[in-house]
């Protein structure tokens, strides 16, 4: 990442959306009514409403963030499988996994999430028992969705960079393909997938959002809840740079490590 | 045309699938409205965005730190955030803010108008280092042999760096104008009549979500269809034979 | 100054360069006369690339002065593509635009900066082609050519533009070994007719049978200068001998 001498470039992003942060407040607070609550504080209060949720409630930032927890994980398994089964010796399993993939791939992420929302169970029932499926867990499986396909390439494209000779020598030793994929090619492949499974994780992170959009009580539909509510322009600005600003906070860094991850993997190989 | 809608139409009476966007006028016409409100949302905003990503690519490599800082700060801001936030901030909080400031009471700028402005500034910051790539990639011999045989500055980058450093960086351009398109989709949050929107008014109205699902996903797909065949048959054109960098 | 063939058509004093904080070059002084082959070797980091470079001036002087035919190279107000079409360049890779055909590589030059008409550069490069053998592969890409070929090719697009002397940068250097002789033979062809040439090489050999003149630069400076019976045979300087003894062995 390019640094400014020894100034890191977070420093300098966090610096420069404190100043238009600052500005946008000044400005508001000298044309606001002084009755009103200042614009800061407002945004402070409202601060843990939009990170935690209300209270007793999962919601907010934490609720962004347990939802790319839990895709990734859904759309790490699913989508390695996928991956590996675009690469199976049957023509058929071949062509159908790479068709799911194409097809995942190629579909918006709000598309797919309306596509979940709509089409699964709102309630799951077994026997007598009704399980209720909350709203939140199925934009988490619709946002795992684009996860799969993504990384089924990733996967893909990470066993075919293992060279031939490794396949060769597990055959060579008469081991059979389920132990020539779980003792030598995939964990070859968990390092040279690291950086762009890190980059579709910030990615995803960069997604949730879009829950607020099918009625999830995530931190930008908490936000703009808390905006509706309030009414006052002057605090438009300022709020929805905050919001960018939480997230710039969570996956800049992310962003970082991932260069930082290439970078190492590139010395290695 | 009637072949194909009364196809559709004995599929709902027999089967109950119901793609009422083939047989039905009215929903046929507005999702081919809603079609072509995606395409111009995507043409413009590709084309926009690799205008400021030229842009952004010649201010990054100006020799003056003031002069990259900004461009840098910006790519940071539009690849860290969440580009459905980014596109909340242009048309709920910067559009009435530039009212306000024009004096005017409604927002100067339509909804499409910041759709295309999120999008455009959204998609620049990425291509900015896809054309900053593709321009390192130019071998540092190659343009000493350019200069070395007389060719003026312009003439070097006009008939050397330009033509190789836009073969260098198509595939990864071709990918962030897949995905730009795919992202015109969240137009819908700030009710643009894009297609998503227009497929929501009609399972709203004719209860047919699940076909209008498979509909929607089939377009899209479409869509990422035609362009990747336009890169392929760009690539082609463009190509290099023998070329391995 | 008007330049008249009885005086060095490269003239090259007290030249110090550095990068940095690395001096590369400090305080090299030489002359080439029109016709010479000079063969410049010597060990790796020694400055050889970046004394070509300031000839044809991709790099500038920190002082000295280096003269092309009697124009000062360093001067501010110099017309380097004037220049540019006097001294020609072929480098160790990379040389060949590989979005262009051969033909269009070897036309650029005289179209864009001679502003020759097509059908002249178009023959001309025809003729230089078959010069070095290779008009079979006018409208190949330089991708579907061997690195000597590309070479080849690089050579005749050094010659399109007329060059009073062309300077050569270690362009076998990157070559499979059964590549290196092509462009070595056309090289010594080259230098046979009486083109003037600066050659920046490892091949011993060559430099022995060809040269006029071998300098040995190392650490910057020039260790020693003479004709090649005399630097490969019986070298005068230590450091002469101990290059010599690690490459020929």
């Amino acid at each position: 990442m390019k640094d400014f001498g020894r100034i890191p470039a977070w420093g300098v992003a966090a610096v420069g959306v404190g100043a238009v942060l600052f500005i946008s407040v000044a400005h508001a607070m000298a044309t606001a009514a002084t009755d009103q609550l200042g614009i800061w504080q407002q945004v402070w209060g409202w601060t843990p409403l939009i990170l935690f949720g209300p209270p007793g409630v999962l919601g907010g930032m934490t609720l962004n963030i347990l939802i790319s927890f839990l895709a990734m994980v859904i759309g790490t398994m699913t989508g390695v499988l996928l991956g590996i089964l675009q690469l199976a010796p049957a023509q058929i399993v071949r062509r159908t996994a790479w068709g799911m993939t194409q097809f995942f791939r190629n579909s918006p992420w709000l598309v797919l999430l309306f596509f979940a929302m709509l089409l699964l169970p709102f309630e799951l029932r077994f026997g007598g028992l009704r399980v209720p499926v909350p709203d939140w867990l199925k934009a988490t499986l619709g946002l795992a969705l684009p996860v799969m396909a993504n990384l089924s390439e990733v996967t893909r494209g990470a066993i075919r960079s293992i060279p031939e000779g490794q396949w060769e020598s597990c055959e060579a030793l008469g081991l059979t393909r389920f132990q020539t994929y779980s003792r030598v090619i995939l964990p070859q492949c968990v390092k040279r997938m690291m950086p762009p499974w890190m980059n579709w994780y910030a990615l995803l992170t960069m997604a949730t959002p879009l829950v607020s959009i099918v009625g999830v009580s995530d931190a930008v539909a908490l936000t703009r809840d808390a905006l509706a509510a309030s009414g006052r322009s002057d605090l438009l600005i300022p709020m929805y740079l905050w919001l960018l600003l939480w997230f710039g906070l969570y996956c800049y860094p992310i962003a970082l490590w991932t260069q930082r991850m290439e970078r190492r993997f590139a010395v290695i190989s | 045309m009637d072949g194909v809608a009364q196809w559709f139409l004995w599929l709902h009476q027999a089967h109950g699938a119901n793609f009422t966007i083939f047989y039905d006028a009215f929903d046929s016409a507005r999702f081919l409205r809603g079609i072509g409100t995606t395409i111009r949302l995507a043409v413009v905003s590709i084309v926009a965005s690799i205008l400021v990503g030229i842009l952004g690519a010649w201010l990054q490599s100006h020799p003056s730190r003031t002069v990259r800082w900004p461009v840098t700060t910006y790519i940071q801001f539009f690849r860290n955030t969440p580009p459905l936030v980014q596109m909340y901030f242009f048309y709920f909080a910067l559009g009435p803010a530039l009212g306000t400031a024009l004096g005017s009471s409604t927002p100067p700028l339509g909804n499409f108008a910041w759709a295309v402005i999120a999008l455009s500034f959204y998609g620049a910051a990425f291509n900015i280092e896809i054309f900053r790539a593709g321009l390192e990639a130019v071998p540092r011999a190659t343009l000493e042999a350019a200069e070395s045989m007389g060719l003026s500055p312009r003439q070097v980058f006009l008939h050397v760096v330009f033509p190789l450093a836009l073969r260098f960086s198509l595939p990864a351009l071709t990918s962030n104008v897949i995905n730009l398109a795919k992202t015109t989709s969240l137009a819908y949050a700030i009710a643009v009549p894009e297609t998503l929107f227009v497929a929501n008014q009609i399972w709203s109205d004719s209860i047919n979500v699940l076909e209008m699902m498979v509909s929607l996903l089939i377009v899209y797909n479409l869509m990422v269809g035609v362009i990747v065949a336009a890169a392929h048959w760009l690539e082609r054109r463009l190509r290099m034979p023998g070329y391995i960098q | 100054m008007e330049w008249t063939a009885d005086q060095p058509i490269i003239r090259v004093r007290e030249v110090h360069k550095s990068f940095g904080k690395v001096e590369v070059l400090r305080g090299v002084s030489f002359d080439v006369m029109k016709g010479e082959v000079v063969c410049i070797i010597g060990p790796s980091g020694s400055g050889k690339s970046t004394l070509l470079r300031l000839i044809n001036a991709l790099v500038s002087v920190d002082s000295g002065s280096v003269q092309v035919a009697g124009v000062e190279v360093h001067d501010l107000k110099l017309d380097k593509i004037a220049l540019r079409g006097k001294v020609g360049m072929v480098f160790q890779q990379y040389n060949l635009f590989p979005h262009m055909t051969v033909m269009q590589n070897l036309m650029l030059g005289p179209l864009c900066v001679l502003k020759k008409p097509q059908a002249e550069a178009e023959s001309h490069a025809r003729r230089l082609l078959a010069r070095v053998r290779l008009e079979a592969k006018a409208d190949a890409y330089p991708g579907q050519l061997s690195g000597g070929q590309q070479q080849r090719v690089a050579i005749a697009r050094a010659l399109m533009m007329d060059p009073d002397v062309i300077l050569f940068d270690e362009v076998t250097a990157a070559l499979d070994p059964e590549m290196v002789k092509e462009v070595l033979v056309t090289i010594r062809e080259l230098a046979q007719d009486g083109m003037t040439c600066l050659i920046v090489t490892h091949e011993m050999g060559f430099a022995r049978g060809i040269a006029s003149v071998v300098l040995f630069t190392d650490h910057g400076i020039i260790v020693e200068r003479g004709k090649p019976q005399e630097i490969f045979d019986s070298p005068s300087d230590a450091r002469t001998r101990e290059f010599l003894s690690q490459i020929l062995h």
